[in-house]
């Protein structure tokens, strides 16, 4: 507790609010805005089956990026690994519960070990 | 997935809870594992934003108020390094921008009124994908709303005590943590992943937000990888439209 009194990066609370509430207000706006639009049109079976599949898009690019990278660069090898082995497991129909607890051990250990 | 039902209102969620029978067992399972994984994920949240200098309260209330991980991560980094808070949250909103066409993509499962408000405050990656995974349209609001409140309850509750206990779990990544929230989603997404025409287009947009990462802001990336759509357009999947022959 008591870094935290020495490396507070805001002093000003006041502006650390609006951040917040830029930030929740956004978010909350995106999230209404979907189901909104949808509640005004109807879509064909084909345009619901390429929204699905952008979300599928979506969720694999956040699954790459966030395994593979950190800000913009590459983040070492310990992470992509311990998610390619869930990967893995996921995909020979592993229980839900090994492959995210093996993809944790599995960069746990590689850090051990020393990678980065 | 009771407990969490029972925390919440019981007189206003009685109609998801019946809806929760429509969920099978493994799937209440596989929900109550990803809300461990937020729930840890939570508590590293809070840990990293008081050791870099934040006020407790401030991951307590952005946890429960935006709701959304990998923006508030965002935020506090951004901060943490001398950042406007304002550009810190603009930031914050272009990754999050991926909520919007979520909700295009999920069946109707908020609802109307008070109820689509918050069904919309608890959309995220967790519960669209958990609502996705699921066959008929009572299992898919049934996990929606189950994954969406338990994330409400989870994040915040796993931020509060990571600020309160600080600096002593500093370092997370000791423990593997970071390749759960990676693993939780590709777990989830492989059974969709397992057609051919999806997974080449899932691929390819992958591909296409790990080659902008070096270049653009964060959140910027997966929406570009929206683009792999349109390869998957010009095959002609067997559910596109074909244009028919006028019949003489």
């Amino acid at each position: 507790m008591a870094d935290s009194q020495a490396a507070r990066p805001v002093k000003d609370t006041t502006l650390l609010i609006a951040g917040m509430g830029t930030l929740s207000v956004g978010t909350l706006a995106f999230r209404l805005c979907g189901p909104l639009l949808r509640e005004r049109l109807t879509f064909p079976p084909w345009a619901e089956k390429l929204l699905e599949t952008a979300a599928v898009i979506l969720l694999a690019a956040l699954v790459a990026t966030t395994a593979l990278t950190q800000g913009h660069a590459f983040v070492g090898p310990s992470r992509p690994a311990g998610v390619l082995v869930g990967g893995i497991l996921a995909w020979r129909k592993a229980p839900f519960l090994v492959v995210v607890l093996a993809a944790a051990a599995t960069t746990a250990v590689l850090r051990l070990l020393g990678v980065p | 997935m009771g407990s969490i039902y029972r925390t919440i209102d019981p007189r206003a969620l009685r109609s998801r809870v019946s809806g929760a029978s429509a969920l099978p067992g493994s799937a209440r399972r596989d929900i109550a594992l990803a809300l461990l994984a937020v729930w840890l994920i939570g508590l590293s949240y809070g840990a990293i934003a008081v050791a870099s200098g934040f006020p407790l309260w401030f991951p307590a209330a952005q946890s429960f108020l935006v709701l959304a991980g990998a923006s508030e991560f965002l935020f506090i980094g951004i901060v943490a390094t001398g950042g406007n808070p304002i550009a810190a949250a603009l930031a914050g909103l272009l990754v999050n921008a991926r909520h919007l066409p979520y909700g295009l993509a999920l069946p109707d499962v908020l609802g109307s009124g008070w109820r689509r408000i918050l069904g919309a405050h608890v959309m995220n990656d967790e519960s669209v994908v958990f609502a996705l995974a699921q066959d008929d349209p009572p299992a898919k609001r049934a996990a929606f709303w189950a994954c969406g409140l338990g994330v409400l309850i989870c994040w915040p509750g796993g931020a509060i005590p990571g600020a309160l206990i600080g600096t002593a779990v500093r370092d997370t990544s000791a423990l593997g943590l970071d390749a759960m929230f990676p693993a939780v989603i590709l777990a989830l997404i492989v059974p969709a992943l397992r057609d051919r025409p999806t997974r080449r287009t899932a691929l390819a947009g992958a591909a296409i937000a790990l080659a902008a990462t070096p270049w653009l802001p964060p959140g910027l990336p997966v929406l570009l990888a929206l683009s792999a759509l349109l390869s998957l357009i010009s095959k002609r999947p067997s559910w596109w439209p074909t244009r028919k022959r006028p019949a003489r």
